[in-house]
């Protein structure tokens, strides 16, 4: 008896990893060097291609869009025969939008030997695992990962994104002021999130450059707290004629109701995260005249009128945040790798900078840096309840 | 008999029907003005909690009866051990061979998820010193595993000081965070204490977020080295065994630390200082001291980590310094059985390689993990080992090892 | 002036729904001394539920009123039975157990409902049905006070009333005290220490769910994690106030509120958190145990 446990308390530290890999497996990937981990996978008889991003906790409904689009592509490419004769398969890991748990989930898909990934839904999630997919050679492209660190500062070759970084955002937003509303006293009010406050710091830098405009208030707010009316009063002490908003829709809502509520007559601009149509159903008539930028309007665009009907037909509901996005991903991986005739890393990024590919977007490639050449933002604004592009 | 048990699991099924029908049953959507009403799932829970009801009485009833054996298998475990040197080093050798070779056979990913087991052993074992051995309830101890974490990447990313270095640095840093808590909230006891070290983790995550000059603010710090490993040129693979390998050492170090520190002059004044704090200022035992020292231990182990923990994802930010963490670190102390060495590891394993390993639950996984903490705590309150407090008796030895 | 006014007022019925939710904290603490961490997703659980019924009717097309009255109604009715039975699963086979054991349970029960909800219904915010209408005598000032502010800053007043008078004055109310003093002695003189403790639940249940009508109405949208944050500053103000006192829930809610307006209005709302908090360990050092708190001699 005694020995028995004993036995069982030594067998409880190997077990839990035991159980969970077979052998065969495990040998390769603890002899190949990293340059090869990615090559095995051409070998067998799928190609594998990473999903990862938020699946659950308060981000997944920025990420579970894109697990649905990645599937649709798929599915489409398995009828009509697979890529290069093959069945592509999805990994989907969640990384909740944080960066140690997005570490854990580029690692599960290294050793699960994918050619490609599509994601990380966060930024600061992407640039953590980023790291992982660099030493292995996979190619990481994400639908929605707007830090313009991530191409910009020329660390990550191996990182492409399917929508535009946030400083073109800012710049338009910051223009779009100045030249045509022709405004002067601006509020600068962000969420103190990664992609909030980062595109509020950009507007706030090209805002004193041009000196054109007077930068009355610059301030955080905290996403989730019961009640923003102090912020409101605030913006009313200011004197702002105009609030440029850096976050997302739930905060934006509340806002610009009780910036109508407290009768203040200001403009109200803000970000592709507020370019959402929950925002207007959830903030009704106050919605009217509020100012977005969002990727240029693509309603036209057969592919994605296909590709959001695809989705209506199987859930019965309009597609969620980057699902277009995330669906030219998808297109642009799959094509590079038709193009390219192999996984290889080095021919399949080639293939992604120089052969153009039809996209819900439009047609894109991606430049030296990794962002997607066509990929562009233009101003929206809420006129009878729905977004409508301004020019 | 029967038939009550039958009623009293019908009364609950009903309970819980109705208790679940808005969120379960009723979707709507506010948009499009339609409701869908998904009455199997209200047959789902009508016969999950029939069924559940009986397990659930059939425990607690088990749970509650007085028996002998119920000692069971933990302590009479740690009391063999005890008494039983050799078994006990045969036991320590084996997993550390365990240990030792676990890299040769499994690949990234898995050394991965057990190089972050093992570092929430040694936060789970540092704030044990704080909860478990001083009875001090610390709901912040993510604060000091923040500072570790800045410590090193702030260092790093702007003086290029090696990850050897800054070890000790931020280990100290944040030992010098804990005695500045430590101080005000010398006087305060119980949960009053508990509110403000949760506070206190908060406003060094507030900061973080908010002084972009000094952290970079949300979007985080990139770009931090890897630890060097005697000047080695490692490729990933190389580097993931040895980040491994270096906390595999680190968690010895520490079991054998805290091991040792249990048993210390500090060690009992803390468990001194738990039971009864007045009749300890009375034996002579300096209550300001005695405290520090225990914050400022308990907070040297979340900044080592801390220091380990950016130096492994290479990228840091406020985001991954949450009350959620504070709770995940603290659940492993109490789970596992407060102020036990073991009792923690096993903590640890299970609280992280839970969640990792339920990976195929997707979605359902942090409903199944919420779940769980409640049903441990339910059933074994003292959690999975209880603390096995070593006595020195001679004749008792026969008899424990009769049953 | 007319800014302090308006910051005060802001302050004011942000102070009373942390009021409403620490209500319940310090009412539970007070009689089990347990820090019920999932009293946040029973406030959460409360505004679904006001949500999902008002829906329901808004559907059915009944008129704004009905739907207010049947809605909260629900909600408190809802709460109530999830507090209740919270207690029962959760709390009440660890009476006896170390005292933190029942902290991680709560700990656990919080992370379980939130995802409850996040999975039956949705991760997405929804908005949430404009309820209260706007009274008309309050048109003139009611760009700095609105109709649904003034109805929660009402609304908290008259209910930490009533409940002062019940706890006072009621069989039940001093059943629950006398257990707050001293649990042994209660049940030695014949009070039924599980079902007081049942009614503390169900009470508090009920003034989160309340709460968290008011508060959905107010900022007009709710998601799953909504009672997280609402959760963790009701708990500061139970305790800013001295846990376990009525009066002090009140007035730490109160202060809670104000700092915050303030420190957003006058400083930056960067860091209004952060003054919450700072503000938090300056009062407890000063006073250990809270502004009411009785700060207990213990006795040898």
């Amino acid at each position: 008896m005694k020995k028995l446990l004993l036995f069982a308390l030594a067998a409880m530290f190997v077990f839990a990893g035991c159980s969970q890999k077979p052998k065969e497996e495990a040998k390769p990937a603890e002899q190949a060097p990293a340059a090869e981990a990615a090559a095995p996978a051409a070998t067998g008889d799928v190609i594998k291609i990473g999903v990862a991003g938020a699946h659950s906790g308060d981000l997944a409904s920025y990420g579970l869009p894109s697990v649905k689009a990645a599937e649709f592509v798929v599915k489409d490419i398995n009828d009509k025969g697979g890529l290069l004769g093959k069945k592509v398969e999805l990994v989907v890991v969640d990384d909740v939008c944080k960066p140690e748990v997005a570490v854990s989930s580029a690692n599960k898909l290294v050793s699960e030997h994918v050619v490609a990934v599509l994601g990380h839904i966060c930024s600061g999630a992407t640039k953590a695992a980023m790291g992982t997919y660099l030493a292995a050679k996979i190619p990481v492209m994400s639908p929605s990962a707007t830090s313009p660190e991530l191409t910009k500062s020329g660390e990550y070759p191996n990182f492409f994104r399917t929508i535009a970084p946030d400083d073109s955002q800012a710049r338009l937003e910051i223009d779009y002021i100045t030249n045509v509303l022709k405004l002067k006293k601006i509020a600068i009010i962000h969420d103190k999130g990664d992609y909030g406050k980062g595109l509020a710091e950009f507007a706030k830098g090209f805002a004193e450059a041009d000196k054109k405009l007077d930068i009355v208030l610059y301030e955080g707010i905290t996403p989730g707290a019961v009640d923003y009316s102090a912020i409101v009063q605030k913006i009313k002490q200011s004197g702002a004629e105009v609030v440029l908003y850096g976050g997302y829709h739930p905060e934006a809502a509340k806002i610009v109701t009780l910036l109508a509520k407290k009768k203040l007559n200001v403009k109200f601009v803000s970000d592709d995260g507020v370019k959402d149509d929950t925002f207007i159903k959830v903030a009704g008539h106050y919605a009217e005249g509020v100012y977005a930028t969002g990727p240029k309007d693509v309603s036209k665009n057969p592919l994605a009128i296909e590709a959001t009907k695809k989705h209506k037909d199987a859930y019965g509901e309009d597609p969620g945040a980057f699902y277009l996005n995330a669906y030219t991903a998808m297109l642009a991986i799959t094509n590079a790798i038709e193009k390219a005739g192999s996984t290889d890393y080095d021919k399949l990024t080639n293939a992604l900078r120089t052969e153009d590919v039809e996209t819900p977007i439009g047609k894109i490639k991606f430049d030296e840096k990794g962002d997607a050449i066509g990929a562009e933002f233009s101003v929206y604004q809420v006129q009878n309840g729905a977004y409508v592009e301004v020019k | 008999m029967i038939a009550q048990e039958i009623i009293k699991s019908l009364k609950a099924a009903i309970w819980f029907m109705f208790l679940t029908f808005p969120i379960m049953v009723i979707k709507v959507n506010t948009v499009y003005k339609t409701i869908e009403w998904r009455w199997m799932n209200m047959v789902f829970i009508g016969v999950g909690v029939f069924v559940g009801s009986f397990v659930w009485r059939w425990l607690l009833e088990r749970k509650d009866k007085p028996s002998a054996k119920k000692e069971s298998i933990s302590t009479r475990t740690q009391a063999y051990l005890a008494e039983n040197p050799i078994s006990k080093r045969a036991l320590q050798g084996a997993l550390l061979v365990a240990l030792l070779f676990f890299p040769m056979f499994m690949d990234a990913y898995q050394i991965n998820i057990f190089t972050v087991a093992l570092m929430y052993i040694v936060l789970g074992l540092g704030l044990n010193i704080v909860v478990g051995l001083a009875g001090l309830l610390d709901l912040g101890y993510v604060a000091f595993y923040a500072v570790g974490a800045y410590t090193y990447a702030l260092l790093n990313t702007t003086f290029g000081m090696s990850f050897w270095i800054v070890l000790p640095i931020g280990g100290a840093l944040a030992a010098i965070f804990g005695i500045l808590l430590g101080f005000p909230v010398l006087r305060l006891r119980g949960d009053y204490l508990a509110i403000v070290t949760l506070g206190f983790g908060e406003i060094i995550r507030l900061v973080l977020e908010n002084w972009n000059d000094f952290s970079h603010g949300p979007s985080g710090i990139a770009g931090i080295d890897k630890p060097n490993f005697f000047g080695l040129e490692l490729n990933l693979n190389q580097m993931t065994d040895g980040v491994y390998y270096m906390m595999v050492v680190f968690t010895i170090i520490t079991i054998f630390f805290v091991g040792r520190l249990q048993n210390s002059r500090i060690g009992r004044a803390w468990l001194a200082l738990r039971e009864d704090e007045i009749a300890c200022q009375a034996m002579g035992i300096g209550r300001t001291r005695t405290k520090l020292m225990a914050f400022a231990l308990g907070a040297t182990w979340a900044g080592l980590m801390g220091v380990v923990f950016a130096a492994k994802t290479s990228f840091i930010n406020p985001a991954s310094f949450t009350f959620l963490e504070s709770a995940i670190i603290l659940s492993i102390v109490v789970l596992g059985g407060m102020g036990s060495i073991p009792g923690v590891i096993l903590g640890a394993l299970i609280m992280i390689l839970l969640p990792e390993y339920m990976r195929t639950f997707s979605e359902y996984r942090m409903l199944v993990f919420g779940g769980a903490m409640v049903v441990m705590m339910v059933f074994r309150p003292q959690g999975l080992v209880s603390n096995f407090r070593r006595k020195y008796s001679f004749h008792g030895v026969d008899e424990r090892l009769g049953g | 002036m007319d800014y302090f006014l308006e910051l005060f007022l802001g302050g004011l019925t942000r102070g009373s729904i942390y009021a409403l939710i620490a209500l319940g904290y310090t009412m539970v603490y007070g009689i089990v001394q347990l820090i019920n961490f999932a009293h946040g997703e029973i406030y959460m659980i409360g505004a679904f539920t006001a949500l999902i019924v008002a829906s329901v009717l808004t559907i059915f097309g009944l008129n704004s009123a009905a739907i207010l009255v049947i809605a909260t109604a629900a909600a408190i009715v809802y709460s109530s039975a999830y507090g209740y039975t919270v207690e029962k699963i959760a709390y009440k086979p660890l009476r006896n157990a170390p005292r933190l054991s029942p902290l991680i349970s709560a700990i656990g029960m919080s992370i379980f409902l939130q995802n409850y909800v996040l999975l039956a219904q949705t991760s997405d915010f929804l908005p949430f049905p404009r309820l209260i209408p706007e009274f008309a005598f309050m048109e003139p000032v009611s760009h700095i006070f609105s109709s649904a502010e003034l109805v929660i800053v009402v609304t908290t007043m008259v209910v930490m009333v009533l409940l002062t008078v019940f706890i006072k004055f009621t069989n039940i109310g001093k059943a629950m005290r006398a257990t707050a003093q001293d649990k042994t002695m209660a049940l030695l003189i014949g009070i039924d220490v599980d079902r007081v403790i049942s009614v503390t639940f169900i009470i508090g249940s009920s003034l989160a769910a309340l709460g968290g009508v008011l508060i959905a109405n107010h900022i007009g949208q709710i998601n799953f994690y909504i009672g997280f944050i609402a959760g963790i500053k009701a708990f500061t103000a139970a305790v800013l106030g001295g846990i376990g006192s009525i009066p002090g829930a009140v007035l730490g809610a109160l202060i809670l509120g104000w700092t915050e307006s303030f420190a957003t209005g006058y400083v930056s709302s960067d860091y209004e958190d952060v003054f919450a908090f700072a503000l938090l360990v300056l009062i407890l050092i000063f006073r250990p145990a809270g502004l009411l708190g009785k700060s207990e001699t213990k006795k040898v």
